[in-house]
């Protein structure tokens, strides 16, 4: 993907486009010389919000990341619009997993914005130059879109979790990419922070028709912006919409043991069974 | 501005003469030429040092540089050739360690340990040096500026050139992998590489540096400037350029007033430093507390 200067598409003319902008065929990794997962086949179409959702440790950020081309696959193929994944694509805005900045960063928010522009590249541009204002006003651009403007200029160390997470959101977004790439961003983030920056992720798949991609542990905070969700577990996938993927019947045939998928009367997915004993956090956090 | 000492040079008001006296003997020139370059990459350099959390490492590189230049003068070589080697060595040792021990408190030690080591080393290379030479120990530990010679000024010329290009080329992603490593290396930044480079500038850097304010006293030039800088500006630019005027200032007034008064250089350099850093943070500090406190009275009377 070249880097293109020019306003973004509008998310009527991506939905236009026929190929789907993340195709992964019958893909595996290996870490270690362990399988992670294998025979996983996936289509992520134009402005599509996926969770890939599962219990810790089952290959979620792995999946993420072999789709960033971070990570090199052991079988299959992953394309990403058109092209096989590789590190450093601007058709990628990628959030990883994290830990906050140290209180002593005394950096403003902008800056750190400004780094997913043109924060990779080498050599020293001169500040007079032409291309430095429409830098500028994309840093802006992506600072508004995530509504960080009232902190943008303050020290990142000294902003909150939530507040930061936006400020990341705004670095990924700045290249105006195609597919916004979110590995658990809702984590370590209070219930309200945590539906703040839901709703502002929902409304940036609209506004921008940016395919989005996010790793959650807890589907409820997204439930009502995700088009499709991915469950990772014992090395395999089931993908679907939630409806058909987080039920007892897949879940307990993805997990092989005996699960039960709750739904609370306010709609929240409430999942108990087996898969508590394996992995504790797991069940709490979907609770 | 008169002095009360009579073998020091006597300042008027007439500010043209007093700067013709100034850089009237050859030496101060040398001295200002070679202060100033020094300065302009250490404020550079250093902002990096500190936004990186590597004020500890730059310290130690410093003093690894003992063991460097008197090794030097032991084996007969240049000392800012064995400043620079002593300080790569260090550096690929700091690099090796700090990816080996991720906990923060592992590198430390490490990089404790490499420093006393490397002292030591030092202390037994003095011993064996020939006697005349001692006088060397105290030049390397405090600087001596008056003492740059013209093939010295040269070398830092030349030194300062490469060190500020090659800083300039790759300071948008060292920055990137400073601030945010992971991201960076999605973004294709080669993180570690990077790293590495950064040791091997600021042991040149030292090596320059040395000769202007010791290997004990090179902290008030890299980090104290950049520290400030932080202290007083979050944009990145300024910061840097605040930490280069700073660098630069410092290092002036710490040679015009060695120049007039009988003591020495570094230990000027070193007390405007601190001095400002002192009130910069101590300001910021007091500035904080207060805000803490009106706002927890304001908090009080709602209650």
């Amino acid at each position: 993907m070249i880097h293109n200067s020019s306003p973004s598409p509008s998310p009527s003319s991506i939905l236009a486009t026929s190929t789907p902008v993340v195709q992964v065929e019958n893909a595996a990794v290996m870490l270690g010389g362990r399988t992670i997962w294998q025979g996983v086949s996936l289509t992520v179409e134009a402005g599509e919000f996926l969770a890939i959702l599962g219990p810790n440790g089952a290959g979620k950020s792995t999946l993420l990341k072999a789709i960033l081309g971070l990570l090199p696959l052991s079988a299959g193929s992953i394309s990403v619009l058109g092209h096989m994944a590789r590190r450093g694509n601007v058709a990628i805005g990628y959030v990883p997993q994290r830990r906050h900045f140290e209180a002593d960063v005394r950096v403003r928010g902008r800056s750190i914005v400004r780094l997913g522009l043109d924060g990779g590249k080498w050599g020293f541009p001169l500040p007079f130059l032409s291309g430095e204002r429409e830098a500028v006003r994309r840093v802006q651009e992506a600072i508004e879109l995530v509504g960080a403007s009232a902190y943008a200029d303050r020290p990142i160390g000294e902003l909150s979790g939530g507040e930061q997470q936006r400020l990341l959101i705004a670095q990924a977004l700045v290249t105006r990419p195609h597919i916004l790439a979110l590995d658990e961003p809702l984590d370590s983030l209070d219930l309200r922070n945590q539906q703040g920056i839901a709703s502002v992720i929902r409304q940036i798949s609209h506004e921008t028709g940016a395919a989005v991609l996010l790793v959650a542990h807890d589907v409820n905070p997204i439930l009502s912006a995700v088009d499709r969700v991915v469950y990772v577990a014992q090395g395999q996938v089931a993908v679907g919409t939630p409806e058909t993927v987080i039920t007892t019947e897949t879940l307990s045939r993805l997990y092989n043991t005996p699960i039960e998928v709750l739904r609370a009367s306010d709609g929240r997915i409430i999942v108990v069974g087996q898969a508590e004993a394996e992995d504790n956090s797991h069940a709490l956090r979907l609770r | 501005m008169l002095s009360v000492f009579a073998d020091t040079p006597t300042f008027s008001w007439d500010l043209l003469a007093d700067v013709q006296l100034l850089f009237h003997y050859r030496f101060m020139q040398n001295a200002y030429l070679a202060g100033t370059l020094v300065a302009l990459a250490a404020g550079m350099i250093g902002y990096f040092m500190v936004l990186r959390n590597q004020s500890f490492a730059g310290h130690s590189l410093a003093n690894v540089g003992f063991a460097g230049a008197t090794g030097a003068v032991l084996f007969g070589i240049p000392s800012v050739i064995g400043l620079f080697i002593a300080g790569l060595l260090a550096a690929v040792g700091i690099q090796t360690l700090n990816s080996a021990a991720r906990q923060t408190r592992q590198s430390d030690i490490a990089v404790g340990a490499i420093l006393t080591a490397s002292l030591a080393l030092g202390f037994l290379f003095v011993h064996l040096s020939p006697a005349q030479y001692a006088s060397n120990v105290y030049t390397v530990l405090f600087g001596n500026v008056l003492g740059i010679s013209d093939a010295d000024v040269t070398t830092i010329v030349w030194s300062t050139l490469v060190l500020i290009g090659v800083l300039l080329f790759m300071a948008r992603p060292l920055f990137f992998a400073s601030i945010d490593p992971d991201v960076a290396a999605a973004h294709g930044v080669p993180v570690r590489g990077l790293a590495l480079a950064f040791l091997s500038l600021l042991a040149l850097e030292v090596a320059i540096a040395v000769q202007i304010v010791g290997v004990l006293l090179i902290f008030s030039l890299l980090v104290t400037p950049a520290a400030i800088a932080q202290e007083v500006t979050t944009r990145p630019l300024v910061a840097v350029s605040v930490a280069m005027i700073l660098a630069l200032l410092f290092t002036w007034a710490g040679l015009l007033a060695g120049y007039i008064l009988p003591y020495p250089v570094g230990f000027f350099i070193s007390t405007f430093a601190f001095g400002t850093y002192v009130v910069v943070r101590g300001g910021r500090l007091i500035r904080a507390h207060n805000r803490h406190r009106s706002s927890a009275t304001t908090t009080g009377n709602t209650l």
